[in-house]
């Protein structure tokens, strides 16, 4: 242990920790910009500066090693100083248009100008570096005008094993960009959106569609349909205050009905269709000797990279649609047909906690009824945004339901927002159809958690089962390098974002400092066991209405008509890839 | 300064490929392998074009954009082809109180080049350099090893016909 003083204050921390680190055991804060915790940790910005004794120079907090002895001050009039100029010269190529901006009230360098006092705005006025405002992605766009340059983005890229947007050029001209300045349809994106809920202010956000959904609802010859994927009800509450890890489902259907959707529905009723599919598809490929691992399909980020840099193993992934697809799929088939309803005249609405979705409802082979499954993706900040918009007051709404009978759902679909949930929902089912018999714990501890790569071997049936679990693209990649070199998995999950879909790119977006004390992942997955455990049907085959589709309806799982309806295809991106 | 990069079509032989080859293959796993690379690319190649970039990110297994956003940031990289006939106008501050930028332009404007440039033939390209310490010839330019000096903006066409 090294003992240090901060402030005055002892305080002991283990070799190797940073100045920010042991402040942070003090509870004292020191206010950073381009640092985000096992993502970026460079010491760039300079807003962490604090004053060591003995030091020549002021020290950059979130990289700068302690030492026996040391002191440290973290608010000295010359700290303040340094922290204003900062501020001061960032703002001077900053685009100041605060009050539209998407970020305000949630940026990080905004709350830092308050906070410092940066008022005479006048004294920024000057040249400013050329603006790159690149929109050709279907689910974002990059605004170098509110750039900082922290390089938050660069690195998430990076660590997602994408890597597209790096620094370009040099002094007043640097900026963030593609290779040789491409815009981001023509390099190898997947749209996971990691780089949107790591950047501390409004150059990078999500593409708005929220005017697409108005213009749907206010339309009255349209049946507008919407459905909540489970990792929204698990932070939407955070946009409104709420802590943490509340799962506020109730009050969000509340406010879908209220916002005027002719019906409001559940992703995971879908979610429990596509158990069935998949479950049924990988005791198939066990029984007839097919392509196994058999690898999930949820997460358009996942699929998207896999097409880009392991086309040799699209013929492993499941051949089912995601839930979201499913779900607009079954609305535009089965649940057109018992209404007596055109599908041209539906419009499905998805509420996501995800970007890639916005890219998904664009994939070929999505469109089961012959127009597109899904027709407007928006996330769980777009959904937070129209219900402010709204003036509803979310937190005092009372807790709805979903609507029947699309809105009818289970414990083992509610988890498909965590990692390893889709996995563990497929166990449940897949088990019970292999050996025949009622299975009586449902947990798969071994599959919770947030690690990125998880693996578990079980029995089941008489028969060695081993499966994997990656979420984020790293763990990914660790995972199918492994199989590739040969080591034997019957099933994988893969999810694009790290944590699975409640750390989606869609997600409420938390500042780097809350991410430094808390486990915002763990917190959003652990509403969601809570929910899965507190249902008396955790199963997806026992879901009542997956069972009266079957039989009404889609006859069986995997049969002829599944197929046409819940199933789909992937393509070879190799040949798009820069790299 | 924002980097030009190259229009012109890129003509690698199998021979600076298998040389680039070599290269990555003898840094590989080294840490801080990407400069020798690019340093030693841009001696077989001449320059760095996107294809040599991508050359170089396969054989290191890393981003492409991390090979230009080096390549971007220090100016020993080009990313245009040299000419067979490299001009250099020196724009230090003597050459450039002598009128230099003058003489910049009107060779630009003969060529259809700016600077960092190469005319589509091949034939020339076209750079702003610093002081060469020639300043008592000021404004001067160097074609290849021939040093020009004493220049106004009419010498640019007699010269460059020596050329053509």
């Amino acid at each position: 242990m090294v003992n240090l003083k901060i402030n005055g204050m002892d305080v002991s921390v283990p070799e190797g920790s940073t100045i920010l680190e042991a402040a942070r055991k003090l509870q004292i804060d020191i206010p950073t910009l381009c640092y985000m915790k096992e993502i970026n940790e460079i010491g760039a910005c300079r807003i962490c500066v604090v004053e060591v004794k003995g030091g020549r120079a002021l020290a950059t907090a979130c990289v700068f090693p302690v030492s026996e002895g040391m002191e440290v001050f973290t608010n000295t009039e010359r700290v303040r100083n340094a922290r204003k100029t900062t501020l001061q010269m960032i703002l001077s190529t900053h685009n100041r248009s605060c009050l539209s901006c998407v970020r305000s009230g949630n940026c990080e360098l905004q709350t830092l100008c308050r906070e410092y006092g940066i008022e005479n705005e006048r004294l920024y006025e000057g040249d400013k570096p050329e603006v790159i405002f690149d929109t050709s992605a279907p689910h974002m766009v990059r605004d170098n005008s509110k750039c900082i340059l922290c390089r938050r983005c660069v690195a998430v890229c990076k660590q997602q094993q994408v890597g597209v947007i790096g620094a370009n050029d040099r002094g007043f001209d640097t900026h963030i960009g593609c290779v040789y300045d491409e815009t981001l349809d023509h390099v190898d994106c997947i749209s996971c959106g990691q780089c949107i809920v790591n950047c501390p202010t409004g150059a990078l956000r999500e593409k708005d569609d929220t005017a697409r959904v108005y213009e749907a609802l206010a339309d009255e010859t349209k049946h507008v349909v919407v459905q909540t994927a489970p990792a929204v009800r698990a932070a939407l509450g955070e946009e409104f205050g709420l802590a943490i890890g509340t799962n506020v489902e109730g009050k969000m259907t509340a406010a879908l009905r209220r916002l005027g959707f002719d019906k409001v529905f559940d992703t995971d009723t879908a979610a429990d269709f596509t158990i069935m599919e998949e479950a049924n598809e990988l005791v198939e490929r066990i029984k007839t000797g097919g392509v196994l691992p058999l690898i999930t399909s949820c997460s358009p980020g996942w699929i998207k990279y896999c097409e880009y840099h392991y086309p040799d193993m699209i013929p492993n992934l499941s051949s089912c649609k995601s839930p979201q697809q499913m779900f607009g799929a079954l609305t535009k088939t089965w649940y057109a047909e018992q209404n007596g309803i055109d599908p041209q005249d539906i419009v499905v609405v998805s509420v996501m906690p995800c970007t890639a979705k916005k890219f998904e409802i664009g994939r070929a082979d999505q469109s089961a009824a012959g127009v597109p499954d899904v027709d407007i993706s928006i996330t769980t900040r777009e959904l937070a945004r129209m219900i402010k918009r709204a003036h509803i007051k979310f937190t005092d709404l009372p807790d709805e339901e979903y609507d029947n009978p699309l809105g009818e759902s289970t414990g083992a679909s509610v988890i498909f927002g965590a990692t390893g949930g889709v996995m563990e929902a497929a166990l449940r089912t897949a088990v019970e159809t292999i050996t025949g018999e009622t299975l009586e714990q449902v947990d798969f501890e071994a599959v919770r958690g947030t690690a990125s790569v998880k693996v578990a071997e079980m029995d089941v049936g008489g028969m060695h089962v081993k499966v994997g679990v990656a979420s984020g693209m790293t763990g990914a990649k660790e995972l199918l390098e492994r199989v590739k070199a040969g080591e034997q998995f019957t099933f994988i999950e893969i999810m694009g974002c790290p944590g699975g879909c409640v750390n989606g790119g869609g997600q409420p977006i938390q500042p780097a400092a809350v991410w430094q004390t808390t486990d915002v992942k763990a917190k959003r997955a652990h509403a969601l066991y809570a929910e899965d455990a507190a249902k008396t049907i955790r199963k997806s085959h026992e879901n009542p209405v997956v069972k009266k589709v079957y039989a009404e309806y889609l006859e069986a799982p995997g049969s002829h008509k599944a197929h046409q309806i819940l199933h789909t295809s992937y393509v070879d991106r190799s040949g798009d890839v820069v790299m | 300064m924002k980097k030009r990069k190259s229009s012109l079509p890129f003509s690698g032989t199998p021979e600076q490929e298998r040389a680039l080859a070599a290269v990555i293959q003898q840094h590989k796993g080294e840490k801080g392998a990407l400069m020798p690379v690019m340093q030693q690319a841009q001696e077989i190649y001449g320059y760095l074009p996107v294809e040599v970039q991508q050359m170089i990110a396969r054989g290191l297994d890393i981003p492409v954009e991390e090979v230009y956003g080096v390549s971007t940031f220090y100016s020993q990289f080009a990313l245009t082809p040299k000419g067979e006939y490299k001009i250099s106008v020196c724009l230090g501050t003597a050459c450039y109180v002598k009128g230099a930028q003058a003489v910049l332009d009107k060779i630009s404007e003969k060529l259809g080049i700016g600077p960092d440039e190469c005319t589509p033939d091949g034939k020339f390209s076209l750079e702003a350099c610093r002081c060469i310490g020639a300043c008592g010839l000021a404004p001067v330019m160097t074609i290849n090893d021939e040093v020009y000096g004493r220049l106004v903006a009419d010498d640019v066409e007699d010269i460059l016909q020596k050329y053509i």
